[in-house]
């Protein structure tokens, strides 16, 4: 039995009086509840002050307004509701017909029931995770009293370190990025889009570049203009509930031949608290997809640019092999199906 | 000082009910602790095993990782109402009982609310992939899962010849 700490719950009917209840000292959102009450349960505070609990939790459970998806065909976008649970999300017909590995990252993420409950917008703002942090109290105490994000004052991850690395470890915020997705904030200043790439730091005790008292309401995905192949890649201790311990988001963009790489963008995640957007792929624009160059190209590049660390289970070294197995594999498979 | 208590309105097993209880408990606190329902299982307490799996308006759901409060007006079904859903004993649990599928029965219930919503969702004879999907949140450490998923797919088919007998009936 893990009983909750003492809290309040409101529940506002609208985004404004959201930001409005969000003025409260220490109040903090609740979605779906699927991270922040095990967090709780585990006796783990604000990602700001690990320690403290929050007195309030502000619930979206009425928040109508942040439940749709929508096709935007004048903008050139899908609005996302940030209420939208990730169930609704991965079986949306536009989401599979037109963003495939969006559909499979909200389909991949925990269990059948957990997909019920979680939402988008609590997974773009699901806490950064480690080994040494997402554990009971009684446990972090048996380690001599937690880390820097919870009671303590060291990390086990880099004996020395000043800073967390805990992991960035949703399953749809690869693809978001992969996929040029902006997030809308509104808050008491207003309200604020800005690409959902910007919104991550490598900080793991803020991770995000939420300002205070800020909520998210729509993740906008930008429609693709011409011919793509993307796929999310999970690779996990169990094929069902666990977290990734790699997660890459691919997206060719390809001519008007439907052969010709005319962009890409891979994403990887799992490694520290900021997802990382792979550089030097410009050697595989003008090749052709089904090319076996453009499969090695693209996992030896991930392989050399991503250094996982010891957040997460299995160790850091095997878990960087894998990246380039499974990126390879995956890059051959979409490359064979779509000949 | 703790928050106050909260006066909850929902509907439980097709029972308007109210029950008061501290804004910081989960669904299952209540349904175990205040309302006697102690057929859902407070397993890891934390999402990982569907122990505690019920169903919030038709949609299973974690009710270790509900909170009370978010269950409000809501029609909530645990498995002492699942015999409800058929007018007596579901084909379910007739289909475990036949096939064995609970040995210590701690992961049944919660197995039971995940299965009947995907037989509800099909509305035809399921197959072991689509069982084995649909029970991916719920953990079972006795049967090796097998004779679960038997006894699913055989309810299946029962509910299915049923409805085809109806539907013969209404001709
Ligand atoms: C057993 C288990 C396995 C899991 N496996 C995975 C997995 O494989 N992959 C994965 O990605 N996740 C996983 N999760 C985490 C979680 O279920 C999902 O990330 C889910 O999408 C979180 O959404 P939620 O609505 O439940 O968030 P909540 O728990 O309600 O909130 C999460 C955080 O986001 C904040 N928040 C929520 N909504 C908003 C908003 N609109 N604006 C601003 N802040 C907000 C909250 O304050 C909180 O800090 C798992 C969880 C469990 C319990
Ligand atoms: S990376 Fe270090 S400081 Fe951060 S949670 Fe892990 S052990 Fe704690
Ligand atoms: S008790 Fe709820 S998932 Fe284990
Ligand atoms: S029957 Fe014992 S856990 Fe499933």
């Amino acid at each position: 039995m893990l009983r909750l700490p003492q809290f309040e719950v409101v529940a506002p009917e609208s985004v404004a009086d959201v930001v409005t209840a969000l003025q409260r000292p220490g109040a903090r959102v609740i979605a779906g509840g699927t991270d922040i009450l095990p967090n709780l349960k585990h006796h783990l505070g604000t990602p700001q002050h690990p320690a403290e609990l929050p007195p309030v939790l502000v619930s979206l459970s009425r928040v109508t307004a942040l439940r749709g998806v929508a096709l935007d065909e004048a903008a050139g976008v899908l609005r996302i509701g940030a209420g939208v649970t990730l169930s609704q999300l991965s079986e949306h017909p536009e989401v599979q017909r037109r963003f495939p590995s969006l559909s499979q990252s909200a389909g991949a993420v925990a269990s059948p029931p957990i997909r019920n409950m979680g939402t988008i917008g609590g997974n773009v703002n699901l806490d950064t995770r480690c080994r040494y942090v997402n554990q009971t109290h009684f446990w972090r105490e048996a380690l001599g009293g937690g880390c820097l994000k919870s009671e303590g004052n060291v990390c086990h991850v880099v004996p020395g370190g000043r800073n967390c690395v805990a992991a960035m470890s949703s399953d749809n915020v690869p693809v978001l990025i992969s996929l040029d997705a902006t997030i809308v904030q509104a808050g008491p200043e207003g309200v604020r889009e800005l690409p959902i790439e910007e919104f991550y730091k490598a900080d793991g005790l803020a991770h995000t570049n939420a300002k205070p008292g800020e909520v998210t309401t729509e993740l906008r995905v930008p429609l693709p203009k011409g011919p793509r192949r993307s796929h999310y890649i999970k690779w996990s201790v169990r094929k069902s509930i666990d977290f990734p311990l790699v997660s890459v988001a691919l997206r060719f963009d390809l001519g008007e031949d439907e052969a010709t790489v005319a962009a890409v963008k891979v994403v990887v995640g799992v490694l520290g608290s900021k997802p990382r957007t792979l550089s030097k792929l410009d050697d595989v624009v003008g090749k052709k997809f089904g090319d076996p160059a453009v499969a090695r190209m693209v996992s030896d590049a991930a392989y050399a640019q991503c250094k996982p660390l010891e957040n997460v289970p299995y160790e850091a070294a095997y878990r960087r092999d894998m990246i380039r197995v499974y990126t390879r594999r995956a890059i051959e498979a979409l490359a064979a199906s779509a000949e | 000082m703790s928050p106050a208590a909260i006066m909850l309105s929902m509907t439980v097993n097709g029972e308007p009910v109210q029950v008061a209880a501290p804004p910081h408990w989960t669904l299952l606190e209540v349904l175990r602790y205040r309302l006697d329902l102690i057929g859902s299982k407070q397993g890891c307490d934390k999402g990982d095993c569907g122990a505690c799996t019920v169903q919030i308006d038709g949609v299973p759901q974690l009710a270790c990782l509900t909170l009370a409060i978010h269950a409000e007006g809501r029609a909530v079904t645990t498995v002492e109402g699942l015999g409800l859903l058929a007018g007596g004993v579901h084909p379910l649990q007739d289909a475990f009982d036949r096939h064995t599928a609970a040995q210590c029965g701690f992961c049944t219930p919660g197995i039971l609310l995940s299965a009947e919503a995907l037989l509800r969702k099909r509305g035809r004879e399921v197959s072991r992939a689509e069982v084995c999907e649909a029970l991916a949140g719920n953990l079972c450490r006795c049967t090796g899962y097998t004779k679960i998923i038997d006894a699913v797919v055989d309810a299946s088919r029962v509910m299915a010849g049923a409805n085809t007998q109806e539907a013969g009936r209404g001709e």
